[in-house]
């Protein structure tokens, strides 16, 4: 089946909409997104949306679900690179997603992320991920 | 009824036996009406006329007169629509593009005498068809003719919305958009399409609608700016709105439009400051004041 895949980055996930949403690839991200969460403990998501062209009221609702969801489980999520179609869309549509954190770039949003969250990202030759406390 | 068929015979016949002097006689009549000189070549004109009066005389042979729609006519009428709408395009009068069919009236008329110099009826039968089908033909000529120019002023309005909304830049990851005239909803759209699209480019996080060229700002307008400055948070830039006149702030809470958590700023001055300040930037000088 198709999934989404969610990268760890350190204390962050990334996760990168590559393909067109449809309504059950968002049920099956939210799902693993806050599994994955609630497993690593990560202190910040970023998901980038620049790929993703078509949106739709159910779309737009998912993600302000998934961040509302994230930032009960303590991780600070940022929404990257939104088409200018799609914010308009949302507009449109009332979506104005209250609450969302948002930025232009991956580059902004993990610089965002590194303010407020508090977190790092562990650089790749220290073998950080084993030995990862649980918060 | 008056005219029908003999009408028809009769119109048919007179057009068909003085082709050549018709069409000197329609020329002449055009050259004279045009106010300037030199607006229309003879040659053009002529070859115009030719092609007009040769679909004239088909249709009129197989077509019925009294209905312009039938496929007899489909030929004469789409000539006519092209050149009503090339004279529209080359800034015509209507009165000079409406000549065109209607001056070929008084050349055929002085056929149809001469035909039936003796026969009053015939005549007049002759004559009542040939106006009601000219008749008809020139009010198509200036249907064709309003929409062309109707055409060329949507494409007008649609540069003008384009030139009146620059996205200017005003330093790096800042952008300004200076809003002059009236926000409708058509300009509204052009101007957060632009915005936003410029936002992509240039990778600025900081956006200042200027709204001191816009005279009034009622709900509507006010709603307009607020869904920019939502759509542009949604993408991940600040949006400030800036150049807010008095009047404009008296009127804004007058209506109760909540502007939320928008910046508001009452110069483009101290937008900027703003937008800089959030920049991690200053100005300073480099030299004491004069």
């Amino acid at each position: 089946m198709e999934r989404i895949p969610i990268l760890r980055m350190g204390d962050f996930l990334l996760v990168t909409i590559q393909v067109d949403m449809h309504d059950r690839l968002a049920m099956t991200l939210q799902d693993d997104l806050t599994t994955r969460i609630s497993k690593t403990g990560a202190t910040g998501v970023l998901i980038d949306i620049s790929a993703l062209e078509i949106v739709d009221s159910f779309i737009g609702r998912m993600i302000s679900n998934i961040s509302a969801m994230s930032r009960v489980l303590d991780a600070q999520t940022v929404i990257v690179g939104m088409q200018p179609a799609v914010a308009i869309t949302l507009v449109e549509l009332g979506l104005t997603l209250p609450g969302v954190k948002t930025a232009l770039d991956v580059e902004k949003g993990m610089q965002m992320l590194r303010v407020i969250g508090g977190g790092s990202v562990v650089p790749p030759e220290s073998d950080g991920d084993d030995d990862r406390q649980e918060y | 009824m008056i005219g029908g068929e003999a009408g028809k015979m009769a119109l048919y016949q007179a057009v068909l036996d003085n082709e050549k002097a018709l069409l000197d006689e329609w020329v002449k009549e055009q050259i004279g009406a045009f106010s300037r000189q030199g607006a229309i070549r003879e040659t053009e004109l002529r070859q115009q006329c030719e092609t007009f009066l040769r679909l004239f005389v088909q249709a009129i042979r197989d077509g019925n007169t009294t209905d312009l729609r039938t496929p007899e006519w489909e030929a004469v009428l789409r000539f006519l629509s092209d050149v009503s709408s090339s004279r529209g395009e080359q800034g015509f009068s209507p009165s000079e593009t409406a000549t065109f069919v209607f001056s070929f009236k008084r050349p055929l008329f002085t056929a149809l005498g001469k035909a039936h110099q003796d026969d009053g009826k015939a005549l007049a039968d002759a004559v009542w068809e040939a106006t009601a089908i000219l008749d008809r033909l020139g009010l198509h000529t200036m249907d064709v003719y309003l929409k062309t120019r109707e055409t060329i002023i949507a494409r007008q309005q649609e540069d003008m919305l384009e030139l009146s909304t620059p996205v200017v830049s005003l330093a790096e990851g800042i952008l300004a958009l200076p809003v002059i005239g009236t926000l409708d909803s058509a300009r509204t759209q052009v101007v957060m399409e632009s915005l936003l699209q410029r936002i992509v480019e240039t990778g600025s996080t900081q956006a200042i609608i200027d709204i001191t060229g816009v005279p009034t700002v009622d709900t509507l307008v006010a709603q307009h700016l607020l869904k920019t400055v939502t759509a542009a948070r949604l993408m991940g830039a600040d949006c400030l709105i800036s150049g807010i006149r008095p009047q404009i702030a008296q009127t804004i809470v007058h209506l109760g439009v909540e502007l939320g958590n928008v910046t508001t700023k009452a110069t483009l001055a101290s937008a900027f400051a703003v937008a800089l300040d959030r920049q991690g930037m200053k100005i300073v000088r480099s030299k004491p004041q004069a």
